[in-house]
């Protein structure tokens, strides 16, 4: 069975080789404080950082904007620490970017801007918004 | 009216359905255990019976949904939530599996079916097969029940058939239990398409059919025919993996076609779920195919088939318990089954490793060495590779999966998949893809010739020949930036030539048995495919100029979209591109509609025709007809010209939807070398009304050239009307119209804004052209200067932003997945007909 103790220790170096590569690469949700740290001490891996976008006391969205071409937008997130950060995404203005309820982005900082690779919106749920249809359906 | 009846007929025949596998389960399994061949020939038959009738049950089930749904009773949530009245026929059987239940309901079915074919073919193995297949069906049927077991207050199942009212707390039920909503929120705009309509039921086929090995496998290991369960199910095998490979790549190209995710695979867990089991399952067949001379690919068997199915439990879990949560775009939303779906794995899981456990030392053994030169060595290798490579998805796939299992102990690990999964898992996958290229093509002179070093050296010596003439000339031809492709690029190349060699040979000999290289050319001519058009994708739209971060640094990043205002010519890469304008598709009638050329009426999908409509001379429909469009979708007409000569035109789609916001679907103009892939990635909201300037007066002398929003404009003329549109005009009224021309950068416009004085009353009548952002009126005429007074507004003039991305080579993509499901047909029938013969033998 020798060659097979080979093929078995190769499997088992493979295996070894990929859940290391797994654990090197998943990324984590941390807070933005945390991400520049990460930055600062030259991390250059891609986080994911949840938040909600910054709002006026009368709940309306502030700080969204598109470039004058608008192929890229900056928007400001609130994360869970409340501390608030603009964020840059290198894609238009996702159309529901506005109504989101919670934002994930994913990517790094560079300097003093947070640059999304991409960004994850969770929109409200649908069982509200069947809520409201069933009550406009009444009208 | 709420209709009662039929609600209470579904639910009671899912609980007929469910009770009656469990019967038909319990049946089956006295029939496989009874000594005695009359008793347990009795039990048989009592056994079909109780199938035939959950079997039944099931079917009704699948009508009763299927009539709510096509009568619009929206008083139930399935329909409520899933269809709408202005969803045609075809897509309204897409949303009969949109939900969890009816995709449950689909996968019951096909059982249902693949049950019946197996009772007609295989007498000697229906008692122990059919008792897993019962199982299975009662724990899917668990998951439609719906039924509360009283005192313990515990839900089990998630019923089709809930009243609206039962799972949505509106006010309106408790003053009016009654209350039927007269629409459904409709189907999913991105499943309105009709791979949508086949994706589905045949990926869920796909999965049905990894049952029958797994059934197989079950029954073998239970009865103690450890060697002949194999011959019968792997013609199974094989056809389960045909299944689910073309139901993966039905859904990848339904992403390609629909999704504007730039490609047609993503690396979500989702695709994730389907693609490990099928890879597993590709393994489990190749072991199967050698179980007669080696123990190892016996015992590997036994593994691969079980892992096979409990892989397929385990995506479900995954995709159906919401344990993904962020992870996926597109998982099931948690119907609470989270509980009862890890009940369904681990019952299984336990079942089949209890069994396996205890009936291992059984299973027949052989002392002998295996020797490399076997071909059962290369196969066990090339199994042991695809599982290595399922298992590297798998890992980090399942990463939510370690963060709930942590939370569960206490700790927080915060863990999340990789932030560029595309790069995680296509860095890793391109080495075993390189390996399978090899091994696919080596390990054939293994399988057909009895192999030593001096046979293999001369069988591979013109391959390796070839392989190296073609990469040389493919290397010369194209320059590669990544020695990681070229490795890849060779390696299929060998691969194919490799296996066309074999397969040349076969020809002349025997055809039947030709599936295995077919399907092994298949597969690497998917590689090239897969290799070029991911590899080498490049964005067209790049726009270099770069964008600076910020002022004061030299963080800078490059655009990869492009703006295009309309009818303003913009290059991009080797075309000069021009935005048209928004279209409209109008119902029965099969050419797009400029959307200006619609002027809305009090209903969202009429609109009346501003100008003639119709191809060659032929008038389809008239000035001031009105027509329905179909008002979700709007294109976006981009004309591509190279140089100074028109090339094509093309018109990426887009959806904004109150739910989901734009949904983009992009246009592909196919080449045979390549694709352009384009979409749009932000356009201004329809819905919205437009935003426009205060009016502001403007004063103009005959054929003056003015500026209008940026536009050169000229006073044609002004001349009196004795007749307008829907006014009345009596003797003393009196009506100029203004003729204005506006040069647009690639046609002319005509303003008519109309001045009327009636009654001693001075009424302007604007004109307004959105095209141009424009609106004008003529508010004041001074004869004796010669002066005209317009007041004019202006808004944002009309554009989409465009994404194009250039797919090279994906055609060879396609035409592999072809030649690999050809090769899969022919290797199923040669696995048939063997099975064939020998259960008419009587010994299968």
């Amino acid at each position: 069975m020798k060659p097979l103790h080979i093929v078995g220790i190769g499997v088992i170096a493979i295996a070894i080789i990929v859940i290391i590569s797994m654990l090197g690469d998943a990324s984590q949700y941390v807070t933005f404080d945390k991400a520049q740290q990460m930055a600062v001490n030259g991390n250059t891996n891609s986080i994911h950082v949840v938040g909600q976008l910054l709002k006026d006391p009368a709940g309306e969205v502030m700080g969204v904007r598109s470039t004058p071409d608008r192929t890229a937008c900056y928007f400001v997130l609130v994360d869970e620490n409340n501390q608030q950060q603009e964020v840059f995404l290198n894609e238009p203005m996702p159309a529901d970017l506005i109504r989101s309820e919670q934002v994930v982005v994913i990517g790094k900082y560079k300097e003093d801007l947070f640059v999304a690779d991409k960004v994850l919106l969770k929109c409200p749920s649908k069982y509200q918004e069947e809520e409201i249809n069933v009550s406009a359906n009444m009208r | 009216m709420v209709h009662y009846d039929i609600g209470n007929i579904g639910h009671l025949l899912v609980i007929i359905s469910f009770v009656f596998s469990l019967a038909a389960a319990i049946s089956y399994g006295l029939a496989a255990n009874s000594k005695d061949p009359a008793d347990s020939d009795r039990y048989r038959r009592l056994s079909r019976v109780l199938f035939f009738i959950h079997g039944a049950a099931v079917l009704g089930v699948v009508t009763t949904l299927f009539i709510i749904i096509h009568q619009h009773y929206f008083e139930y949530h399935y329909a409520f939530s899933h269809s709408s009245r202005s969803l045609p026929v075809h897509y309204m059987i897409s949303c009969f599996w949109e939900g969890q239940e009816g995709s449950f309901l689909l996968w019951i079915f096909w059982h249902v079916i693949l049950g019946i074919v197996l009772i007609f073919s295989n007498r000697k193995w229906e008692a122990s097969v059919m008792f897993v297949f019962c199982l299975v069906q009662m724990f899917l049927t668990s998951m439609i029940l719906g039924v509360v077991i009283p005192g313990l207050e515990l839900k089990i199942g998630s019923s089709p058939f809930m009243l609206l009212r039962d799972v949505i707390n509106a006010p309106i039920f408790l003053s009016n239990p009654e209350f039927v909503p007269t629409d459904g929120n409709g189907l999913n705009p991105l499943l309105q398409n009709y791979w949508m309509v086949i994706h589905p039921p045949t990926l869920f086929l796909g999965f049905a059919l990894t049952l029958v090995p797994f059934a197989y496998c079950i029954a073998g290991l239970w009865k103690g025919e450890y060697t002949e369960w194999i011959r019968p199910a792997l013609p199974w095998a094989l056809f389960s993996a045909l299944i689910l490979g073309i139901g993966i790549l039905m859904g990848a190209y339904w992403a390609y076609e629909t999704l504007n995710f730039g490609g047609y695979w993503n690396w979500d867990p989702v695709e994730n779920a389907v693609y490990v089991p099928w890879l597993v399952l590709v393994a489990s067949y190749h072991t199967m195919i050698t179980f007669k001379k080696s123990s190892l690919a016996l015992k590997s068997s036994f593994i691969l088939v079980i892992a096979t199915f409990l892989l397929v439990l385990y995506s479900t879990f995954l995709t159906r318990s919401g344990v993904l949560g962020n992870a996926s775009v597109h998982s099931f939303t948690d119907l609470g089954l989270s509980g009862q779906l890890l009940i369904y794995m681990l019952f299984f899981v336990l079942l089949a490793v209890i069994l396996l456990v205890v009936k291992w030392k059984q299973i027949p053994t052989s002392d002998k060495e295996v020797s490399i030169y076997s071909r059962e060595f290369w196969i066990f290798i090339g199994a042991t590779v695809l599982c290595l490579m399922g298992f590297q998805v798998l890992a980090a796939t399942s990463i939510p999966v370690y963060n709930v299992i942590a939370e569960a102990f206490g700790v927080i690990l915060n863990m999340a998949i990789p932030a560029d999964q595309i790069a995680y898992y296509s860095d890793i996958q391109i080495w075993f893809a390189m390996a399978i290229a090899l091994l696919s093509g080596t390990g054939q002179f293994f399988f057909w010739q009895k192999m030593d070093k001096a046979k293999l050296a001369q069988a591979l010596t013109l391959p390796l020949v070839f392989t190296l003439i073609i990469s040389t000339v493919v290397m010369i031809a194209g320059d590669f930036e990544s020695i990681r492709y070229l490795l890849l690029l060779i390696c299929s190349i060998y691969a194919i030539v490799a296996n066309a060699s074999i397969l040349i040979n076969l020809l002349r000999k025997s055809p039947g048995l030709s599936g295995g290289s077919i399907a092994h050319i298949g597969i690497a001519l998917m590689l090239v495919g897969i290799l070029y058009s991911s590899g080498y994708s490049k964005v067209v739209s790049l726009n270099n100029s770069g964008l600076r971060l910020f002022k004061e640094s030299n963080a800078e990043m490059d655009r990869e979209n492009v703006l295009l205002w309309l009818n303003q010519p913009r290059e991009m890469g080797e075309f000069t591109l021009v935005y048209k304008g928004p279209r409209k598709e109008i119902r029965g009638y099969n050419q797009l509609v400029n959307f200006y050329d619609l002027a809305p009426t009090k209903e969202p999908t009429r609109f009346v025709l501003r100008e003639n409509l119709g191809t060659d001379g032929i008038t389809a429909f008239a000035k001031g007809d009105t027509v329905t469009i179909y008002e979700e979708n709007t294109y976006y007409e981009v004309e591509y010209f190279k140089g100074e000569e028109y090339a094509f035109t093309l018109y990426p789609r887009a959806q904004v939807n109150p739910d989901m916001g734009l949904i983009a679907s992009p246009d592909i103009k196919h080449y045979i070398n390549r694709d352009l892939y384009t979409h749009v990635s932000a356009v201004p909201d329809p819905n919205e009304e437009l935003e426009w300037s205060e009016w502001e007066d403007m004063q103009v002398t005959m054929r003056e050239q003015f500026f209008l929003n940026d536009f050169v404009a000229t006073l044609d003329s002004i001349r009196p009307v004795k007749e307008l549109e829907g006014v009345p005009l009596l003797a003393d009224d009196f009506a100029v119209l203004a003729y204005i021309t506006v040069k647009g950068s690639m046609e002319e416009y005509q303003l008519r804004p109309i001045l009327l004085i009636k009654e001693g009353q001075t009424i302007p009548i604007p004109d307004r052209r959105p095209e141009l952002g424009l609106r004008l009126v003529l508010t004041e005429i001074d004869p004796e200067t010669g002066i005209f007074t317009f007041s004019v507004s202006t808004t944002q003039k009309e554009y989409i932003v465009l994404k194009a991305i250039e797919k090279p080579l994906i055609n060879v993509l396609w035409i592999g997945t072809i030649v690999m499901v050809i090769g899969f047909i022919i290797a199923i029938r040669r696995r048939y007909n063997e099975f064939r013969k020998m259960r008419d033998k009587a010994v299968a």
